[in-house]
């Protein structure tokens, strides 16, 4: 129980007498009031005695009288807790480079559904604060994703399973050790053939060393994968193609044309991060000789990858292989033939197939792990047939040191303990019973297995249908190690020791394998130690290697060698099936929570979902012709039926979605989260079945008649012209009058290069009646935010939230429009609603030079540095909020409420120490992570030197896997934000009020294939 | 009695001599004690006001987010009442100040209570922009106050000149308000029979005894006060309306707003007037000193500065589409057809449409429909706030950062609650004090004696 309840009321005991001797707590011993009343009886007992925080539209004058009795009856509870006597005593002996208020960073790296992303972690008097990416890293090059960003919060997350449970009973490691030896020992006569492990995707070789060791042990055991999010239609394509499984890299630093088959290579998946920089590399324009690549995407449903393309054609997820076929059809493949859906305009494939011609080996088709294997062999024929292979496509060995059909091993599995042959089943890191295909029932047969244990940072849906749950160390707690997209083995370094107890997958293993006790450090190293003996990985001696790896956060020579494979000379697809017609469902993974792993994390809740900007919820999206056939609105609830299962979720009107399909999306819905995703959202994957993992026909759709209430950050009201129809986005239409958004195609570049330019009678150049400030000596900050590269990917926003302490509101707040993030990516629609162009624009403070929010502030709480900055003093706000009104890029944020989590102690050592914790009633706002650039300034001071062009990175720009954002002195013309901002593209928002921005834009460009007409 | 004029042309009803409108007057408080419509009125004032504390008791435990304020919509319903509640203020301040200067007798029967309006409804208003702060017990950091740190307002903000004008309305009126008061106060303590009361008005009229050199001062003491009162009318809801020209928000950055607020102020403040005087002359029988007349040209007041609120809507229009400005065009348009447009029509409806009834004499004259049109016409001018405030903000500049706001439960129990607080005070004015100027009325008996003598 945490400590909110002893201060917000008083205990009614009798109550929770009768409620733990009714229920579960009557089974267990309880050691103290607080941990019996973490029983579910109990809890929701406490919960009705005092809810937490007080829901403003339910309160009602007996709350209010209630609440402020029960907080004076409290402070005698509170008073109870007798803290234990603690000595401070201080270092006798300093630990090296351990500097209080000097940060130190850790190279470590994150597994995401198994496949790493190389990190340095920025680390306080010994606790991580802040995740950035590792620039040594080849899947990073020192950018982060959203989920690598939140990762510091799920560590500190106060509801990840602290203790050991047995039966629902605390149990203890050492205990379980004997209990699950006595089991193992039962199995060993029959060489293990009851025992199953289940884990997610495996890339780590010291794991996988592990598990082979166990099964040397146990041979007839058996070893099981499952990722809910998984890519077995890559891995069941290249067999498809190839005869083999391959892993398969993208060179886009090399590629003219991109042709990607609903493959969201921006959005997530391995080597996004990577793919996205390289992606933007090749269209960094910086004046009219420049050249861009062309980027062209077919997808159901609209992602960050389909708001970059040249060309869009949103159709069905099943129409993507017509699709393809038709393209490999013109490339000159064996595809079948196929039918091109009437989304994509006459004469674009065949276009697009010269186009690709025109770029031989330096063009990509890419397909989305949602598409059947039929398609990424269609691809890999195509890139093939284009003589992109070992070009701007790189086959290397498969990365997973085990790949299977993950699918099809979840199904044996399954198979086995209906067959009776499972006795022990041992799941490591999953939780199948919540994200396993709902035809498998997964949850019964789980049930039907004698001895289950479950290693968990959750004790989540898997974890109580279990004999023990043991909390898993978090990846930041841990030794390990992991393969990222093109195999670069990265040695995972913890950074605390395990908040909770908690053991890696490592040591459990070695626990499994009667070497308990082992720590994970020594697993990994001597695992590591026994592969350079081998001579798997070269050069001196492992002591210095070891030093090297941590160091660089890369164990050098580990990226995969290219590999030559080529078409199997039998490939020819199969006649595609007929198109099965009627409403199709199409399932994604949710772009903020994922698999609803990161369920419980606020910060991904709260962070607005790519073009409908909704949060805290998942919803299904129908396009917009959708939506009027069917007479829906927006939120209307409606009933989904497929394949005999029913599921009830909120519609969202998507303009761009593709017609006659739903796309839901995974990873919500969950009944055992935490605080934050416990009955949020839909569990998509009640309609998710092992044949229709991705997308299926025969969806039936009905309105319930009822609403749900979806909120969203930002609103966007769409028009009905005369005949009822839907037009357009009110606020797009606006947006693109104002020239908030100013995009041009590359050719109107070329002919215009000052297309975007504002009249210089609104810029610096203006006449003033007062004299500029005269910023001449030292530095004056500026940005610039390169529209043409930003995908939209929202990773800057979840950075500011870590960098800077931001607060998580929650749902009804952000419905309330009192959202606290300082960074946003605005979007907005051009051209019709059936498949308009998607932009999106990352809106920050501005930090005008003529700031409308200063004057206007009553106690000189928000003013202007000599630097150029706009600074917000927080000790100094009263909170008139008269800021917030005159700004015109409304990037202001205030504290209503007291939002910042003041409470909860776990969440402490979390913030980063150099940023405020705000508190209530006083305005907030981005400050060029001003701590930063101080930092910065006094180290150049001790140095006697100045500021170096770089030395600076704000979070967002820091985090940015496409160098979008670029921050520094715009008093040093040769500074790369001068440079930038002195590019004929650049233009600044709403610059004819005069308020002189310096974060500035530099206007989009596309360029789309001049031979075919939209 | 002049040929030709009717008795309702009075402003006091023939008959009175200096004994009856003392004694009617002065009796009120002394010796008719507390009536059964005072009691019931007092009743829902308190209630009011509870419902008022607890509003506040809320806003202070958990922050102004029991309010519907958000980004983009930052001010709400508290910056709403407060314009309302000091526009309500000014026509207090007009009757006794301004109409004194230009030799109005027909102030003389309402400006007393009007003018306790004038210092109730600033009351209200002052509440507002300190229980609006995000940190409210640091609003002193708002006046000019030498501290340790050297730290002073900001002096560009027009919230720091608010601070400046409200507060020094509140002190100029009350001053005037006392400094009428105490001849009375000294009548009150001559009629008053308890010894406790005489002691108490006895202290409150500060020794007067009517002499020849009191008053004297009194004159030149109230000479000077409406001296110094009269451009408060024009200033304190220009620098009002500052809050709102000198931001860039569209619907709010425009030359107008000045005297276009004062015009407002006026308006709202004697549509109050009205709906004050009149259950008050029925109830308590003052019809002999609110005569018809007083009504007739409070009206006629109503619809000048009505029609001048018209106009300042009409030119708002005109240049928001003349300047070519696309922000207020936008604003503009939103207003007539946005998701707030029924608010705005409504608006249209009670400050354009229902003061045109005013032009008839016999409306005029009919104390119960002009109560019925200054109560439309005050919500039309709260209505009038709102939508300055609220249909300004939640569609600026970014569409992207459109929003709505909505107001709580907690806006209505604080707005309600000053209406509350309001009518308290009043309740108690007209229970303690006299609420008719007893010696400005004896003055003007002694002119209309003076005048049918003449005649």
């Amino acid at each position: 129980m945490s400590d909110r309840h002893h201060r917000e009321g008083k205990l009614d005991l009798v109550q929770i007498r009768a409620a733990a001797e009714a229920g579960e707590a009557s089974r267990r011993f309880w050691r103290s009031l607080d941990e019996l009343a973490e029983t579910p009886e109990v809890a929701s007992a406490l919960h009705h005695e005092f809810p937490r925080g007080l829901p403003r539209a339910a309160l009602t004058r007996r709350d209010l009288l209630k609440s402020m009795g029960a907080s004076a009856a409290l402070a005698g509870l509170t008073a109870c807790t007798k803290l234990p006597i603690e000595k401070i005593v201080p270092y006798v002996r300093q630990p090296e480079e351990f500097t209080p208020g000097v940060p130190l960073y850790y190279a470590t790296a994150m597994p995401q559904s198994g496949v790493g992303i190389g990190l340095l972690v920025e680390s306080h008097l010994g606790r991580p604060t802040k995740v950035e990416g590792n620039p040594g890293h080849p899947g990073s090059l020192g950018a982060a994703d959203i989920f690598a960003q939140a990762s510091v919060l799920q560590m500190y997350d106060p509801d990840r399973s602290q203790v050991v449970k047995h039966v629902g009973r605390l149990g203890t490691w050492e205990e379980l050790a004997a209990d699950i030896g006595n089991n193992l020992d039962n199995q060993r006569p029959l060489q293990g053939a009851g025992i199953r492990l289940l884990t997610g995707t495996v890339t780590s070789p010291t794991l996988a060393d592990q598990i082979q060791a166990f099964l040397a042990q146990f041979p007839s055991a058996r070893w099981h994968q499952y990722e809910p999010v998984g890519r077995d239609n890559a891995r069941a394509g290249a067999k498809l193609a190839f005869g083999e499984y391959v892993n398969t890299v993208y060179r886009l630093d090399r590629a003219e044309v991109v042709l990607s088959l609903e493959a969201d290579f921006l959005g997530c998946g391995p080597g996004t991060v990577r793919y996205a920089r390289d992606f933007t590399d090749r269209r960094r324009v910086v004046d009219t000789r420049s050249t861009m690549n062309r980027l062209y995407v077919v997808e159901s449903t609209p992602s960050n990858t389909g708001a970059m393309a040249d060309h869009r054609w949103p159709m069905r997820a099943s129409e993507v292989e017509g699709f393809a076929r038709a393209v490999a059809a013109a490339l000159g493949v064996k595809a079948g033939g196929g039918a091109v859906p009437p989304s994509v305009p006459a004469g674009a494939v065949a276009a697009l197939a010269r186009d690709l011609q025109a770029h031989r080996g330096a063009s990509a088709v890419m397909a989305g792990d949602a598409q059947p294997p039929i398609v990424h062999a269609l691809a890999h024929a195509m890139n093939e047939a284009l003589g992109n292979a070992g070009q701007t496509v790189i086959h290397t060995a498969p990365i997973e040191a085990n790949p299977v059909d993950e699918l099809q091993s979840l199904r044996e599995l399954v198979a086995a303990i209906q067959a009776g042959q499972v006795d022990t089943l041992i799941i490591i890191g999953g939780n199948p019973v919540y994200n396993a295909p709902a035809d498998l029932s997964f949850a019964d047969e789980l049930l039907k297995v004698r001895y289950r244990v479950h290693l968990g940072l959750y004790e989540d849906e898997t974890a109580v249908l279990c004999h023990w749950h043991l909390p898993q160390a978090h990846y930041l707690e841990a030794w390990g190690d992991v393969r990222a997209y093109d195999g670069t083995v990265s040695i995972i370094q913890p950074l605390i020791a395990p908040l909770y107890n908690g053991r890696s997958e490592y040591e459990f293993l070695a626990l499994l394998n009667g070497q308990a006790g082992r720590s994970g450090h020594d697993l990994v190293r001597d695992y590591w130690r026994r592969q350079l003996g081998s001579g798997t990985v070269g050069g001196a001696d492992f002591e210095t290697q070891w030093e090297t790896w941590l160091n660089n956060g890369v164990v050098d020579g580990t990226a995969l060698p290219p590999k030559v494979v080529s078409l199997r000379a039998s490939f020819e697809p199969a006649p595609a099936a007929p198109d099965a017609g009627g409403l199709e469902l199409i399932f994604r993974p949710d772009p903020t929570v994922g698999d609803g792993s990161y369920a419980n994390l606020g910060w991904l809740q709260e962070l607005p979902k790519p073009f409908t900007s909704l949060t805290w919820d998942n919803a299904a999206y129908v396009s917009v012709a959708t939506a009027e056939r069917f007479h829906l609105e927006r939120a209307d609830f409606v009933r989904l039926r497929f394949q005999g299962r029913e599921l009830e979720a909120p519609v969202f009107i998507v303009p761009g979605q593709a017609n006659d399909c739903v796309t839901v999306f995974l990873g919500y819905g969950r009944q055992r989260a935490g605080r934050m995703g416990t009955g949020v959202g839909f569990n998509a994957y009640a309609l998710r079945t092992s044949a229709n993992p991705w997308f299926g026909p025969g969806l039936d759709l009905r309105k319930t008649g009822q609403k749900y209430h979806l909120v969203t950050l930002q609103n966007d009201h769409l028009i009905n012209d005369r005949e009822g129809r839907k037009v357009f986005s009110e606020e797009s239409e606006a947006a693109f009058a104002r020239g908030l958004v100013r995009v041009a195609t590359l050719e109107q570049f070329r002919s215009h290069p000052d297309f975007a330019a504002d009249p210089p009678e609104e810029t610096t150049d203006a006449q003033s009646l007062y004299p500029p400030y005269d910023y001449q000596h030292g530095y004056q900050w500026g940005m610039s935010i390169d529209l043409n590269a930003c995908t939209g990917c929202n990773a800057c926003v979840v950075a500011c939230y870590a960098e800077n302490n931001n607060a998580v509101v929650g749902k009804e707040q952000v419905d309330d429009g009192r959202d606290m993030a300082w960074i946003r990516v605005d979007k907005y629609f051009r051209g019709g609603l059936d498949n308009p162009e998607m932009y999106n624009q990352v809106v920050l403070c501005m930090m005008c030079e003529n700031a409308p929010c200063e004057y206007v502030c009553p106690v000189g709480a928000t003013l202007h540095s000599p630097e150029g900055l706009n600074l917000m003093v927080y000790n100094r706000c009263v909170g008139t909020r008269y800021c917030s009104n005159n700004c015109p890029y409304k990037v202001r944020r205030f504290n209503f409420y007291l939002f910042s989590d003041w409470d909860t102690p776990s969440l402490y050592p979390l913030r980063n120490p150099d940023v405020t914790v705000r508190s209530r009633g006083v305005m907030e706002k981005c400050t060029y992570c001003v701590q930063r650039i101080q930092e910065a300034k006094i180290r150049a001071e001790v140095e006697d030197r100045v500021v170096k062009d770089g030395e600076i990175q704000t979070a967002c720009q820091q985090t940015c896997p496409t160098q979008a954002i670029v921050f520094g002195n715009i008093n040093d013309p040769n500074s790369r934000v001068s440079r930038l901002k002195a590019q004929s593209r650049q233009y600044g928002l709403l610059r004819d009020l005069n308020t002189r921005p310096r974060t500035t834009y530099l206007a989009k460009l596309r360029n789309p294939n001049p031979e075919i007409q939209a | 009695m002049p040929v030709g004029i009717e008795p309702q042309d009075l402003e006091l009803a023939p008959g009175h001599n200096y004994g009856t409108v003392t004694d009617k007057i002065s009796d009120i408080v002394l010796k008719e004690g507390t009536g059964k419509w005072w009691k019931a009125g007092f009743a829902v004032a308190i209630a009011l006001l509870i419902v008022f504390h607890y509003g506040v008791v809320l806003l202070m435990t958990y922050g102004v987010g029991v309010w519907g304020v958000n980004i983009p919509v930052a001010w709400g319903f508290a910056i709403t009442n407060f314009v309302w509640w000091i526009g309500i203020g000014h026509a207090g301040t007009l009757i006794s100040a301004f109409l004194l200067l230009m030799r109005q007798r027909w102030r003389t029967s309402i400006n007393r209570f009007a003018e306790a309006m004038t210092i109730f409804a600033v009351a209200c208003a002052g509440m507002f922009p300190l229980l609006h702060l995000g940190r409210p017990w640091l609003f002193y950091w708002l006046f000019p106050y030498p501290d340790t740190m050297g730290t002073w307002p900001q002096f560009r903000s027009p919230l720091v000149w608010d601070v400046f004008a409200v507060s020094t309305y509140l002190t100029v009126s009350i001053l005037f308000w006392y400094l009428g008061l105490i001849p009375d106060f000294g009548t009150m303590r001559d009629k008053a029979k308890s010894r406790a009361v005489k002691i108490v008005y006895g202290i409150l009229s500060w020794g007067w005894r009517g002499s020849a050199i009191h008053w004297e001062r009194y004159e030149m003491a109230g000479l000077l006060l409406a001296g110094i009162s009269t451009p408060l009318v024009v200033s304190v809801h220009t620098v009002v309306s500052f809050d709102f020209t000198i931001a860039i928000v569209p619907g709010w950055h425009s030359t107008i707003f000045p005297p276009y607020f004062v015009a407002g102020a006026i308006y709202s403040g004697f549509a109050m007037v009205l709906t004050l005087a009149i259950p008050l002359r029925r109830w308590y029988h003052l019809e002999d000193f609110v005569t018809l007349k007083h009504l007739d040209n409070m009206a006629k007041l109503m619809l000048a500065t009505g029609m001048i609120v018209t106009y300042a809507y009409v030119m708002e229009t005109f240049m928001a589409f003349y300047s070519g400005n696309p922000y207020d065009r936008y604003m503009m348009l939103n207003r007539f057809f946005g998701p707030y447009a029924a608010v705005f029509w409504t608006l249209i409806g009670c400050n354009l449409i229902a003061p045109q009834a005013l032009w008839f004499r016999r409306v005029r004259r009919s104390p119960w429909l002009l109560f019925v049109d200054a109560l439309i016409i005050q919500t039309g001018m709260w209505l009038e706030r709102f939508v300055i405030i609220v249909l300004s903000l939640h569609r600026d500049y970014l569409p992207s950062a459109w929003g709505m706001y909505y107001p709580t439960k907690v806006d209505w129990e604080v707005f309600l609650g000053t209406i509350g607080l309001f009518l308290t005070l009043f309740y108690l004015f007209v229970r303690l004090l006299p609420m008719i100027s007893m010696s400005e009325l004896r003055h003007l008996v002694h002119k209309t004696q003076a005048e049918e003598v003449k005649a």
